[in-house]
């Protein structure tokens, strides 16, 4: 059990102030993705729970420790580096089995540790081999296994397959969610890569230049984003923002007005919001409707079409707004056409002027 | 073979024969006799003769500067690259104030000629009563050494991935482990090459042997060397001066051809993503 409280962090590099008041409460055993754009101090995060990184003020407890002003070795914490950062002159085996020797372990106890790791990582055949005989994908294993072998409580994750192709990359990220499933112990992991974060996560912790823009469930996140930032950053392509204004309020919904074009009434409130601002409207292009029927629709002529083969996106423009449209994979719509565009107004966010989304 | 070609092989021989003719002058000096026969200019050795190496094996001195010598250099060379590699992995890897300053420092104690420090150096060695000693030697041949071998130790470690250190630190390395288990291992190359450096210096030097010892128990090769004394005073022993040199010069050659193995590139490889 290690539950990871993290209360009121802040980090200053010099005068740059990364990590601001950041709060959050990591589950024992669950799997927690650290996403956001570069920058915004995922990794900072990341390197001050394993204990790389002092931190100015607050606390961070694991398993109800204090670990503030412990080194990372009596954090009972293991770290996977985007690098590897193995032992070039050890071998695999001497890689795995270093931290194990710092603990002083009997021998045996090593072997055991180090096979059993190697049989979970299917790297045994190579335990007696240099890191640099190795392809990127078996270091990257290895130096899973280096973790692995010490039975930490914690897993520290930074962008792990960051640097492998993309076949292996979608192999590891499998295997992963595996070895979280065999290990059962807490993984907190980075990335800016928003496809593992989706597809490992039990929680999702978007960061945006330093603060907790929202945590939640990969499909909360994807639903209902608190703020423009995290309906920005979550799906792929991007979430399109449509300037409009509110015409009316009722009890339970908000009637917009899309650039003059279309009225669409959605089912979401905001306290703070009066009949006449302007607020921006966001829905992906996987719900925008093509040529169908549908809430509100505007024509709007295609520039650019991407055919991937299970869909094709569409980007389209209307009066200098542009428009992302996703529709399916054998779609007859040429450069230069002419489409109708629907917005269904169940999948519709509205976002107030600071970005703040209306629930 | 085009005339760029020609040039650039006949400069090259301009430089093997400018680099190399000392040398090959010193070992036909010492195959020379004794005597008028030295000044004759002679290329190539008319009568070659190995007495000068027998004068010099047969010197009683010989045995015992010779060990001297070796056990002074093999120190210096220890002593040098242990107080170097604590010294630049803390110059290297933390942040602290002054690092700079400290840094241009070391650089510039470096930058006096021996002969400026050497009465600065006779009163220290004298007060720390470690004159005509083995002690003393190697105490002054390390102060001179020391702070080419961290600069360049330095600069090495602050090339090494950041992340192998990290690493060690979470597999619970304290700054020993990371230093001897993990640094010391990849700086083979860098190791190899200064301490090839300060035992060639050591082995040379003979300033501050002629100064800091006064006994053949103590003192060294080049001081040995210097010793030799011809027939009569007016006349210096060129063949055996060259003779001793060349035989010195052996057991510095025996050292770089055995090191120069373990100058390995590309030993961090496989480390981190390259």
């Amino acid at each position: 059990m290690a539950d990871i409280n993290i209360n009121t962090v802040n980090k200053y590099f010099g005068d740059v102030h990364v990590i601001k008041d950041v709060s959050l409460d990591i589950k024992s055993q669950s799997f927690t993705v650290l996403v956001g754009p570069s920058g915004c101090g995922k990794s900072t995060m990341l390197r001050m729970i394993a204990g790389l990184e002092d931190i100015n003020s607050g606390t961070i407890s694991i398993d109800g420790q204090v670990v503030n002003d412990l080194p990372p070795k009596q954090r009972n914490i293991a770290m996977v580096f985007q690098s590897y950062a193995l032992y070039p002159h050890m071998t695999v085996f001497d890689n795995m089995a270093f931290g194990l020797k710092l603990e002083k372990r009997s021998k045996d106890e090593i072997n055991e540790r180090v096979n059993e790791a190697a049989r979970i990582l299917q790297i045994e055949d190579y335990l007696q081999r240099k890191p640099k005989q190795l392809s990127g994908g078996q270091r990257q294993r290895v130096a899973i296994g280096r973790a692995i072998t010490r039975k930490p409580k914690v897993f520290l994750f930074d962008e792990p397959l960051s640097n492998l192709d993309a076949a292996l990359r979608v192999q590891m990220r499998v295997e992963l969610a595996k070895l979280h499933n065999e290990l059962e112990a807490t993984m907190i992991y980075v990335t800016h890569d928003q496809t593992e974060a989706m597809t490992l996560a039990d929680d999702i912790v978007v960061l945006d230049t330093g603060i907790v823009s929202q945590k939640g469930s990969p499909l909360e996140l994807y639903d209902r984003p608190n703020n423009m930032f995290v309906g920005g950053f979550i799906g792929s392509p991007k979430m399109n923002f449509i300037s409009s204004k509110i015409l009316s309020k009722s009890s339970d919904a908000t009637e917009v007005d899309i650039m003059g074009m279309s009225k669409i009434s959605v089912s979401k409130m905001s306290a703070s919001s009066s009949e006449g601002d302007s607020v921006t409207l966001g829905i992906r292009p996987e719900h925008l409707v093509v040529n169908g029927d549908s809430d509100g629709s505007w024509e709007s002529k295609v520039f650019v079409v991407e055919k991937l083969g299970d869909v094709t996106y569409l980007y389209l423009e209307k009066d200098g707004e542009p428009l992302v449209a996703e529709t399916e994979g054998h779609s007859e719509i040429k450069v230069g056409d002419t489409v109708k565009v629907g917005f269904p107004a169940g999948r519709c966010q509205l976002f107030d002027s600071s970005g703040q989304a209306f629930k | 073979m085009s005339w760029k070609k020609i040039s650039l092989v006949f400069l090259l021989l301009i430089i093997l024969v400018y680099t190399c003719f000392p040398f090959y002058w010193a070992i036909v000096s010492a195959l020379k006799k004794a005597g008028t026969g030295t000044f004759i200019v002679e290329y190539w050795p008319s009568e070659p003769v190995l007495k000068n190496f027998i004068y010099v094996l047969n010197r009683p001195a010989f045995g015992s500067t010779f060990f001297n010598s070796f056990l002074v250099s093999t120190l210096t060379v220890l002593f040098c690259l242990l107080i170097a590699l604590t010294a630049s992995y803390a110059l290297g890897r933390i942040q602290f104030k002054g690092r700079t300053v400290l840094l241009l420092g070391i650089l510039g104690t470096s930058m006096f000629p021996q002969v400026a420090i050497l009465s600065g150096m006779f009163e220290l060695v004298r007060s720390l009563g470690v004159y005509n000693t083995y002690q003393g030697l190697i105490m002054s041949y390390v102060v001179f050494s020391l702070p080419f071998t961290v600069w360049i130790l330095t600069a090495f470690i602050r090339d090494l991935p950041i992340e192998i250190e990290e690493a060690a630190m979470v597999d619970g390395a304290n700054s020993y482990v990371i230093l001897f288990k993990v640094f010391l291992p990849l700086m083979w190359p860098a190791m190899v090459t200064t301490g090839i450096l300060a035992f060639i210096g050591a082995w040379n030097e003979f300033l501050f042997a002629l100064t800091l010892t006064i006994s053949p128990e103590v003192t060294t090769l080049p001081v040995f060397m210097a010793s030799f004394r011809g027939e009569s005073e007016f006349e210096i022993p060129w063949p055996n001066i060259m003779a001793a040199s060349v035989l010195v010069t052996i057991p510095v050659l025996i050292v770089v051809l055995i090191f120069q193995n373990r100058i390995v590139k590309g030993l961090t490889a496989g480390a981190v993503k390259g």
